[in-house]
């Protein structure tokens, strides 16, 4: 009997272990790239992402067709020409936050270590940004480059004037305990 | 002893989750969403006629089209370059399914008014839609001859004609989507010696995509019905497709001048395997008039 209450008590011990996983509640990605012509950018917050404080694991997964344009055909075009949005309709990260403790407050320096996958290729990576706890949540927000060429994300030949070969991508996430 | 060892695993495998486990999790949180098919065609025209695509909502596309004379008219007619039928034409995206649009064909000097609806919407995810469906209806008015040079007494009426189409298309992957387009035209005042008022028709079309801006496109419309002693032919096309940034550029060869219903379904001369084949262009122009959010 006293056994049996040891093994829920130390059952019920564990899963604080889960409430250490939090999840985005809101988020922001954007990217802009400057171009001859015309500079191009686009919104979407439409991202989903997990993270898990005890191990530093995160995780998160940007739906391609929930980027938001000024123009509806740009979005077309990125979604048809440049993506190939129905073929690789996820564009996601899995990795570790490195740096990040906590109990410390304010704004931290982190590194978020491993795969970005995006148009059907999957790139190892470093991702520099701040982590922050602000009363119970945590936000996230980073700012990298991503070259085009490195996931195979061709830019037509008629269009190069209005693409830039590498657009600048910034990231922002409120995490709420799950 | 036991014991410790169950409490010890218990406690580690709440820390060790695999990111593989985490992505897992993320994913089977997530409820199955409706993925609508987008770009089914590059424009608003398969070759002369219609296709099932809307224009965004706040855009604003400009159509340019023009058809030379047919390529047998031989060396004195520069082989169809000395002539050109043109149509300009406007059509805004008032939502993202609701189109409006109006131009003007220098063959018969037709003024045309349309409206385009996607009734249906292809989709796979939470719901499945095998086609999309746009209904076209378009009213037209034909101001040539002048008054004083019809051989009757003709009027406002008489120049009028109406077309009802439901266009019914699949993408069937990234490189291939077909059409289907039954067609009514009505003219109001005809020859009933050679012609009836309705005119049913059934279009087939379809692009293949050959590269990420380019397409081929063909359109072939069957008309029903059609009396002994009418010289008209059915329309048939070919195209080429060709996107650059907000432009398209369309290059056909047709049997037919006309750029609006009445004209290429009803009243096409040319037999395309007799070398009455036109070519010709559409060439548009998007603009973004208001911000899609």
């Amino acid at each position: 009997m006293i056994r049996k209450i040891i093994v829920v008590a130390l059952c019920s011990l564990a899963l604080p272990g889960f409430s250490q996983k939090y999840t985005a509640e809101k988020s922001f990605v954007s990217f802009f790239s400057h171009g001859a012509i015309e500079d191009i950018a686009a919104e979407n917050t439409k991202t989903v992402s997990l993270f898990n404080t005890a191990t530093g694991d995160v995780v998160f997964s940007i739906p391609i067709k929930e980027f938001e344009f000024d123009k509806s055909l740009m979005k077309e075009h990125f979604n048809e020409k440049y993506m190939d949005t129905e073929k690789f309709p996820k564009s996601t990260f899995q990795g570790k936050i490195l740096g990040f403790q906590g109990d410390a407050k304010g704004e931290q320096q982190a590194t978020a270590s491993g795969k970005l996958s995006m148009h059907g290729v999957t790139q190892e990576v470093q991702i520099p940004g701040t982590v922050e706890m602000v009363e119970g949540k945590i936000v996230m927000k980073s700012k990298f480059i991503v070259k085009l060429a490195d996931y195979k994300i061709e830019i037509p030949k008629l269009l190069w004037q209005n693409i830039a070969e590498q657009v600048e991508v910034k990231i922002e996430f409120t995490y709420k305990p799950l | 002893m036991k014991l410790t060892l169950l409490a010890a695993l218990l406690i580690t495998s709440s820390f060790v989750v695999a990111q593989d486990d985490l992505l897992k999790e993320l994913e089977q949180s997530q409820k199955p969403e409706t993925e609508y098919t987008t770009a089914t065609f590059k424009g608003t025209r398969l070759v002369n006629g219609q296709t099932i695509e809307t224009k965004g909502k706040g855009t604003l596309e400009f159509i340019f089209a023009h058809r030379f004379g047919a390529v047998n008219g031989g060396v004195y007619e520069m082989f169809g370059l000395d002539q050109a039928y043109v149509r300009i034409g406007l059509e805004y995206g008032l939502t993202d399914r609701l189109g409006v649009g109006m131009g003007r064909n220098s063959v018969d000097k037709t003024i045309d008014t349309y409206l385009r609806y996607k009734v249906l919407r292809q989709s796979s995810g939470a719901t499945n839609m095998p086609v999309t469906i746009t209904a076209f209806g378009n009213a037209a008015v034909r101001t040539s001859p002048k008054k004083a040079d019809a051989t009757f007494d003709i009027t406002l009426e008489d120049r009028l004609s109406y077309t009802g189409q439901l266009l019914i298309a699949r993408k069937f992957s990234p490189g291939l989507s077909l059409q289907l387009m039954p067609t009514i035209v009505h003219k109001n005042t005809v020859d009933k010696t050679i012609e009836n008022n309705d005119l049913f028709a059934l279009g087939m079309g379809g692009r293949i995509k050959v590269s990420r801006s380019i397409a081929l496109t063909s359109e072939y419309y069957y008309r029903f019905d059609v009396g002994p002693n009418n010289p008209y032919y059915n329309s048939l096309g070919f195209g080429v497709d060709i996107e650059t940034g907000g432009h398209v550029f369309q290059l056909v060869m047709t049997n037919t001048r006309g750029l609006t219903e009445r004209a290429f379904l009803g009243e096409t001369t040319g037999q395309f395997f007799k070398g009455d084949i036109h070519l010709g262009f559409n060439v548009t122009r998007t603009f973004q008039l208001k911000k899609p959010k």
